[in-house]
């Protein structure tokens, strides 16, 4: 079909535009490399006045030094709401392990609190997200015209009411200060409402005819209808929530209530030369996210089109 | 609405009241404890001198004056054009960049194509922290990789100072941000381009369209709800950069936005700080700002 | 069915409880009532049930201290040994968390406001005193004070009480240690540029004349930047202040610590000399603590932010005392002035107690002071911050020979009678500090200097 002409124009494009994909991955790449390669350099090399672009000799010495910096117990549980029935009327918390370096505990810490915002998020974001598609009731213009509204919205705009509202809830200085109010982010309902869209209304009205009960046809027909949705979700969460520095920053006052990007962000201002030692936290900041997007990778890549294009 | 009334029953219609709020519910709870009733807390400030030294001063109605006290405020202005800035600019080229990357790559073979998405996509997996803290050393005034690796192939002859000078700072800050908001786009690009309807495109080709017509006619209509989708993603991370600035800036050379702003306000050790009333001012107006915004690309979106 | 509908009422029920709470907490922030006593009077309310085991005389059971890096007390290792040592007698446990100079004032400040803020913080008078005293957030210590305690502090320095005495009288600050800022120049890196012959390595004084000679040698030797004026953020400021003020002998404030006088035409006049130079940059990339990170890695041939901590133990990583990275000497110096006296910037640094409202805490606080600031543990907590006590004698055990057998300290105290006026208690300092970095920001950038300077200056007057 096509004319010579145009397939040689054709081909010198590809050839033009591989070649600058190749460098643009290039640059893509390079950060990462140089946090993995900084984590492992000698000191002599971080401190190099002229950059060192390969370690001279691969070393343990940023990750010790990392981890015998501070400590904390492995691990403590802040009970919401417990200070309404404890009997001193204080939060309770419940506290397990030895005193390891508090690198450990700012990891625990931070899948903890990035997965419980995931599932929360995920549970109430399918529910709503069902309603809004599905269920005609009123006040649902209204509503979803609030989610859309609130969306965009960054969180600096409600940070004073927001710290008022934890210290009355007595949740500052909790993971609960950090995942309640991204469970409230409305993001997902949006989301969610956009594959809900997708499912078939016949089918919803079989099951009904079939005397189906709301939550039945919820758990057997919508949940596997929107699984990829939930997905798709379920990492965008996970990451937003371990990237949501602000929140982290704000809410987290003791060392070993940290997360692991708030702890390496605290290193940095605290130790501005040992550059090494940044890596090493970088890395391990890192490290667990990647994992959760190699393992998820494939799901995601799936889950997200589909409710983007229906959407 | 007026529809549905006439074709349901009012029994019907309460069931599906019934149903939809139970639904939304759990959801509900979280979105007006943590987002909605707060945001009205903030309204209500705005519109009073509270600063959080209260023990000492008791807190007043001032009516409208901190909004009129913010449009006099050059630091304000400052820094709500740096956030505008940061918007137009990374919002547009975002969805242009990851729409050309992913025409370029979708044909490409499975293997390949995935590494490319795999690529583009680290820098938001890497985290914002830890890429926020390599690229401050790889943008280090003395001995940067940036600068070294611009000296060596003879691009400038004298270090820049990329973010101590208000020519550059805020546009790296924007680059970086560049590289962690094109990831999630080009997923979404490079399904959306496999899924458009090859049919179409086979007719509009026998019909005699040129490339670009068919680009414009047929795959990107398909491809409108994927860039709406797009839009709201980015123009959220646009929003978000306040781990870039505090961490590599602190609001200096020229990168202040209302974001860090607003926080400065509230903790920052000065003596306008917890200034809770005029910080809440600059969050509503932004608020209103960011409302508008989203409400035009829906509208937009909706049109097309 | 039925238990699932069970289920659903149940959590209406307690998802209403939750937000009825939550608006009842957001409704009162909006009204004219300090919501931020609330917490504190549950906090009190709940603390006579901790009345069972107490230590003694109704103090709490445990507190917390919040501390900034000043010498060894941001190290976790060092400072555990202070707070373990202070269980010990007392039986109060510590809780320690460390703050960096970067964003420590925004932690301190979010926890005020969220009614979490520690009992006790370490920092100096211009935090403790002109800000969060001022502020009425902080308990008086006149009670801690004695005459002989005072004798002892006046001994040493007669400022230091003033500054830690807010005008209202009340004082906020127990001092524990002291120093003069200086400054530090890499001794090879000045012998290789022949820039030696221009300092005083003997009294570590010079002359703006040498400075600038030297500055010139050290340019064409190295042909880069080779001291910076940092403006990123106000964490070191003190070192560009005495900089700037000491070159031609221009004022920050008045003697009567009311108004600032930085708009002095001589402050102009250094500033211009030092745009003018080709080897000193202003750099809005670093604050203190990045440009002696830089000095230490031997890029910077000078360092404005320094001190005898920093000289013993070189930007806190562990290497030779006095020596950078690639083993350079560092010599610390006083900053150059026209007749080589210059006038040094004091940091003095002790301990204060936020209002918590509760009895028992700030009284374990207080008992935590005493143990730290006037007692015979007073020269442990003295080595641990690695500065020169600020009192004679603690508790009975005498402090003037602690340092007798550490050669760097006897020598840095050369620059100890240098020591200028305590000004950072002036009225609005905290604003003072934000437009000396941002005018520093704007001038390095090439505005006009008077211009700046007296804009700056009368900002920090807010005007």
């Amino acid at each position: 079909m096509k004319t010579n002409n145009v397939g040689s124009k054709t081909t010198t494009y590809k050839v033009f535009s591989v070649i600058i994909l190749v460098i643009l991955a290039f640059l893509f790449v390079f950060p990462l490399y140089w946090i993995v390669t900084g984590a492992f350099k000698p000191a002599g090399d971080i401190y190099a006045q002229k950059p060192v672009w390969w370690p001279s000799e691969w070393v343990m010495d940023n990750f010790n030094e990392l981890l015998a910096k501070r400590s904390a117990p492995l691990w403590e549980l802040h009970i919401p709401f417990s200070q309404w029935f404890s009997e001193d009327h204080r939060p309770v918390v419940f506290s397990a392990g030895p005193v390891v370096p508090a690198a450990f505990r700012w990891l625990i810490n931070a899948v903890f609190m990035a997965a419980t915002a995931m599932i929360l998020t995920c549970l109430t974001a399918a529910m709503a997200g069902y309603a809004l598609a599905k269920k005609r009731f009123r006040g649902r213009a209204i509503l979803f015209g609030l989610i859309i509204c609130a969306m965009a919205l960054p969180k600096q705009v409600i940070l004073i009411p927001l710290l008022k509202e934890m210290n009355i809830l007595r949740f500052t200085d909790t993971l609960w200060a950090v995942i309640f109010p991204t469970v409230g982010w409305p993001f997902g309902v949006f989301l969610m409402k956009q594959f809900s869209e997708s499912i078939p209304g016949e089918i919803l009205e079989a099951a009904r005819v079939d005397g189906s009960g709301e939550i039945r046809t919820f758990g057997t027909i919508v949940l596997p209808m929107v699984k990829p949705g939930i997905g798709a979700l379920a990492i965008f969460t996970f990451i937003n929530c371990w990237n949501d520095y602000f929140m982290q920053l704000i809410m987290l006052t003791s060392g070993s209530n940290f997360t692991m990007p708030l702890g390496v962000a605290t290193l940095q201002a605290e130790t501005s030369i040992n550059m090494g030692l940044l890596m090493a936290g970088a890395a391990l900041a890192a490290l667990p996210i990647i994992i959760v997007f190699l393992i998820f990778q494939k799901y995601f890549t799936q889950g997200i089109t589909m409710g983007a294009v229906k959407g | 609405m007026a529809k549905n009334r006439q074709t349901m029953s009012r029994a019907l219609q309460r069931r599906e009241d019934i149903a939809g709020y139970l639904f939304m519910l759990p959801s509900l709870i979280f979105f007006l404890g943590f987002v909605v009733i707060p945001m009205f807390v903030c309204i209500g400030y705005s519109l009073t001198d509270a600063t959080m030294h209260q023990q000492q001063t008791a807190t007043q109605f001032v009516g409208f004056s901190n909004f009129a006290k913010l449009f006099q405020d050059k630091t304000f202005l400052e820094a709500l054009r740096n956030t505008f800035v940061i918007v137009i600019v990374s919002v547009p080229t975002v969805c242009a960049f990851s729409l050309w990357v992913s025409s370029a790559i979708y044909k490409l073979s499975g293997p390949v194509l995935s590494a490319f998405r795999c690529i583009f996509y680290l820098p938001v997996v890497t985290g914002s922290v830890a890429v926020t803290v390599v690229w401050k050393w790889m943008f280090d005034n003395y001995t940067g990789i940036i600068n070294t690796a611009l000296k060596g192939i003879g691009v400038i002859d004298k270090n820049i100072n990329f973010l101590g000078d208000s020519k550059w700072a805020l546009w790296c800050i924007i680059l970086i941000l560049f590289t962690t908001s094109v990831g999630q786009p080009i997923v979404l690009y490079v399904s959306a381009l496999g899924n458009v309807d090859q049919g179409l495109v086979e007719a509009a080709k026998v019909d005699g369209a040129t490339d670009f017509q068919v680009f414009w006619k047929i795959k990107w209509a398909q491809m409108m709800p994927t860039t709406l989708y797009i839009l709201v993603i980015t123009t959220i991370n646009s929003f978000q950069c306040f781990a870039l600035i505090q961490l590599l800036t602190s609001g200096g050379s020229g990168t202040n936005t209302v974001m860090y702003h607003i926080y400065y306000m509230a903790f920052k050790l000065t003596e306008q700080a917890g200034h809770f009333g005029y910080a809440n001012a600059m969050g509503v107006v932004l608020a209103i700002f960011i409302g508008i915004l989203s409400a035009l690309q829906f509208r937009l979106a909706k049109e097309k | 069915m039925k238990n699932i509908r069970k289920a659903l009422a149940l959590m209406l029920a307690l998802c209403m409880a939750v937000s009825l709470f939550a608006c009842s907490g957001g409704g009162g922030t909006a009204e004219s009532t300090p919501p931020a006593t609330e917490p504190a009077e549950q906090q009190s309310e709940a603390q006579p049930t901790d009345g069972g085991d107490e230590p003694s005389g109704g103090m709490a059971k445990s507190i917390t201290l919040w501390t900034y890096p000043i010498g060894k007390w941001g190290n976790e290792e060092e400072v555990l040994k202070m707070t373990s040592a202070f269980t010990e007698a007392t039986g109060i446990e510590v809780k320690v968390e460390y703050l960096a100079y970067t964003d420590g004032d925004d932690k301190v400040n979010s926890a005020l406001s969220s009614g979490n803020a520690p009992d006790l913080i370490m920092e100096g008078p211009e935090r403790l005193v002109a800000n969060w005293g001022a502020n009425g957030h902080m308990v008086d210590l006149s009670d801690l004070f004695d005459s002989t305690d005072m004798d002892e502090i006046n001994a040493v320095n007669e400022g230091v009480m003033k500054a830690c005495t807010h005008t209202s009288g009340a004082i906020y600050e127990y001092p524990l240690v002291m120093t003069a800022h200086c400054m530090a120049i890499n001794k090879n890196a000045f012998e290789a540029a022949g820039a030696l012959e221009y300092v005083d390595l003997e009294k570590h004084t010079w002359t703006t004349e040498n400075f600038i000679k030297a500055v010139e040698a050290l340019y064409a030797e190295y042909g880069d930047t080779v001291g910076a004026v940092y403006c990123k953020g106000q964490g070191g400021d003190q070192g560009t202040r005495a900089l700037v003020n000491n070159m031609y002998g221009g004022t920050f404030t008045n003697a009567e610590h009311t108004a600032y006088t930085w708009d002095d035409p001589l402050n102009v006049e250094a500033l211009e000399q030092l745009r003018g130079m080709d080897g000193i940059a202003f750099d809005a990339s670093l604050e203190g603590g990045d440009e002696i990170a830089k000095f230490y890695q031997g890029v910077l041939k000078m360092a404005f932010c320094w001190n005898i901590a920093q000289q013993l133990d070189p930007n806190s990583a562990h290497g030779d005392p006095g020596k950078t990275v690639t083993g350079d000497d560092i010599v610390f110096m006083a900053f150059p002035s026209k007749d080589g006296t210059a006038k040094l910037q004091g940091g003095i640094w002790g301990f204060g107690i936020f209002d918590s409202k509760d009895a028992g805490r700030i009284a374990a606080a207080k008992e935590f002071i005493k143990f730290m600031c006037d007692s015979e543990h007073t020269a442990d907590a003295v080595k641990t911050a690695n500065y020169f006590a600020v009192r004679t004698k603690a508790g009975g055990a005498d402090l003037s020979n602690i340092w007798a057998d550490n050669e760097i300290m006897a020598e840095y105290n050369v620059l100890m009678p240098m020591l200028g006026d305590y000004y950072q208690v002036t009225t609005n300092w905290a604003q003072a500090r934000t437009s000396w970095w941002n005018m520093l920001q704007k001038v390095g950038e090439g505005a006009d200097v008077a211009e700046s300077v007296a804009q700056y200056a009368k900002e920090a007057s807010g005007g």
